[in-house]
């Protein structure tokens, strides 16, 4: 009996139609598509993007060259420099990270501890040119200042986790 | 003077306006045929399809094919390069002579030739020929894998649609094509040869190496198969050439088993809309059922197509021309006996 039913379902392409009916069912649904450069997909807090150094809100800034997170990177993109400053207390004259060999783990992140190299929430970064990815602590500070907001409010909704 | 155009001059530009006004319709068919591809499997598959270009992605094709116009022909140094640039061509120009004899409506048809559905079938297994010289001739194994893949499928397939069109011109008791679609005024015959008509639309699939037998193609394996290494204006006429034989097929479809140019039932509302239109969306809706197989299916393996072919679809034709001649003489219903004697 088996036999049978097995090769009449075969010769009325039962499952063919099967199949072809769901793909026909699909076809009214809406489309899941983002229409990508007008429309974006929502980000996590944790979501690990182009990396910014902070300040605190008095405008120092908050790195205080302990070199954790060039230890820690695994991927070797951050070179530190350290002096002390005039005042006494010590910063980095250099911090650059090369974006390029950047793996965006964000164990730079979590070694900092004092909250000062971050992954933000931007990845439209994209250059034209190598060199524009050699990130230096100018052009980090600058993307600081700019993502602040993002930053600080993705970093409190993500603090009872940590 | 006047002679000469009367006799040969008007008659010339006259059917050169003719095959004009076939050929260019045509053209512009297989140029949306692969944007309403791309927007029904882009449905199916819950995208949106080309919506950029133009309103809705209308001017997509257009700008297909300017993109394909303006590149660079590239011919690979060991190419064999007359043959080369002749496949491409061939392909093209079989995909088109064939609308030589299908009718769009009464009357409307190039050549009325006697042997049209014979003319037809010979103009369709022409086609290895583009794909063979191709692969061949590019000199590449991916490329002559894929022709090879797809001369063995093409000639496979085409025997069982041989049968399956015996079947149904036994039916008949002509070749011509308008007869042909005459003699399903009373019903169509999809309806009393309906597995025929499942066989021979599965085999014009594989003839026109679409999913789920585009072998010659099989992007995992073979790159693009027999294509591979044309570019610019010669991959175009390929691509034409292979959209422009799905639409053939499925004018054949239509005209096998469809009824042609002829409303589904003979009464008011139908049959006062014009022939070629009804023709156009029987082609159009059959061509919807190509694209709806490619979003459904996943590829066949080559040893189950070869089965399929030889081993199912050639016996159930074969039955079928049989049974099919059977009844028509149990019955007393063949066609043109009078005449037969």
């Amino acid at each position: 009996m088996s036999f049978i039913d097995r090769h009449l379902r075969s010769f009325l392409l039962a499952e063919l139609l099967q199949g072809m009916w769901l793909t026909f069912r699909y076809m009214f649904r809406p489309s899941v598509t983002l229409n990508y450069p007008y429309e974006k997909g929502p980000l996590s807090p944790r979501f690990r993007g182009e990396h910014a150094l902070r300040r605190y809100p008095n405008g120092e800034e908050r790195c205080i060259a302990c070199k954790l997170c060039e230890a820690v990177c695994p991927a070797q993109a951050i070179t530190i420099e350290a002096e002390p400053r005039d005042d006494g207390s010590r910063r980095t004259t250099r911090y650059d990270i090369d974006m390029t060999k950047c793996i965006y783990c964000g164990f730079c992140e979590e070694a900092c501890p004092v909250d000062a190299i971050v992954e933000g929430p931007n990845f439209e970064y994209a250059t034209e040119t190598r060199e524009e990815l050699m990130y230096d602590k100018e052009k980090l500070l600058d993307n600081g200042a700019r993502w602040e907001v993002e930053i600080a409010q993705r970093l409190r909704a993500d603090a009872p986790y940590r | 003077m006047v002679e000469l155009w009367d006799n040969y001059l008007w008659p010339l530009i006259w059917i050169v306006i003719k095959i004009l006004v076939i050929v260019v319709p045509i053209l512009l068919a297989v140029a949306y045929l692969t944007y309403a591809e791309r927007k029904v499997i882009g449905a199916m598959h819950l995208r949106k399809g080309p919506n950029v270009v133009g309103p809705f992605g209308l001017l997509q094709p257009l700008a297909d094919g300017a993109k394909l116009f303006l590149k660079e022909t590239i011919i690979p140094s060991s190419a064999n390069r007359a043959v080369f640039l002749v496949a491409p061509m061939l392909t093209f120009f079989l995909a088109l002579v064939a609308w030589a004899v299908i009718p769009f409506g009464e009357g409307l048809v190039l050549a009325d030739i006697n042997v049209g559905l014979l003319y037809l079938f010979a103009i369709s297994s022409l086609g290895v020929y583009g794909v063979l010289m191709a692969g061949w001739a590019s000199n590449s194994k991916y490329a002559f894998l894929g022709a090879l893949r797809s001369a063995a499928q093409m000639v496979s397939y085409e025997v069982s649609m041989g049968f399956v069109i015996i079947s149904v011109l036994i039916c008949v008791g002509s070749l011509n094509l308008t007869a042909v679609v005459e003699a399903q005024r009373d019903m169509w015959f999809v309806i009393p040869l309906l597995p025929m008509a499942v066989v021979f639309f599965i085999s014009t699939l594989a003839e026109t190496n679409r999913h789920p037998f585009d072998l010659p193609e099989a992007e995992a394996e073979l790159v693009a198969g027999y294509n591979v290494e044309y570019s610019a204006m010669t991959f175009a006429l390929f691509f034409l050439g292979e959209y422009a034989n799905m639409i053939l097929m499925c004018a054949m479809t239509t005209i096998l088993f469809l009824g042609g140019w002829l409303p589904p039932l003979d009464i008011a509302p139908f049959n006062l809309i014009p022939g070629p239109v009804w023709f156009a969306l029987k082609i159009s809706a059959l061509l919807f059922i190509f694209i709806w197989v490619r979003a459904s299916f996943p590829r066949y393996r080559y040893d189950q197509l070869m089965r399929l072919g030889w081993k199912v679809f050639l016996p159930l034709s074969l039955a079928a021309v049989v049974i099919v001649s059977g009844v028509l003489v149990a019955f007393d219903m063949v066609p043109n006996a009078a005449a037969a004697g």
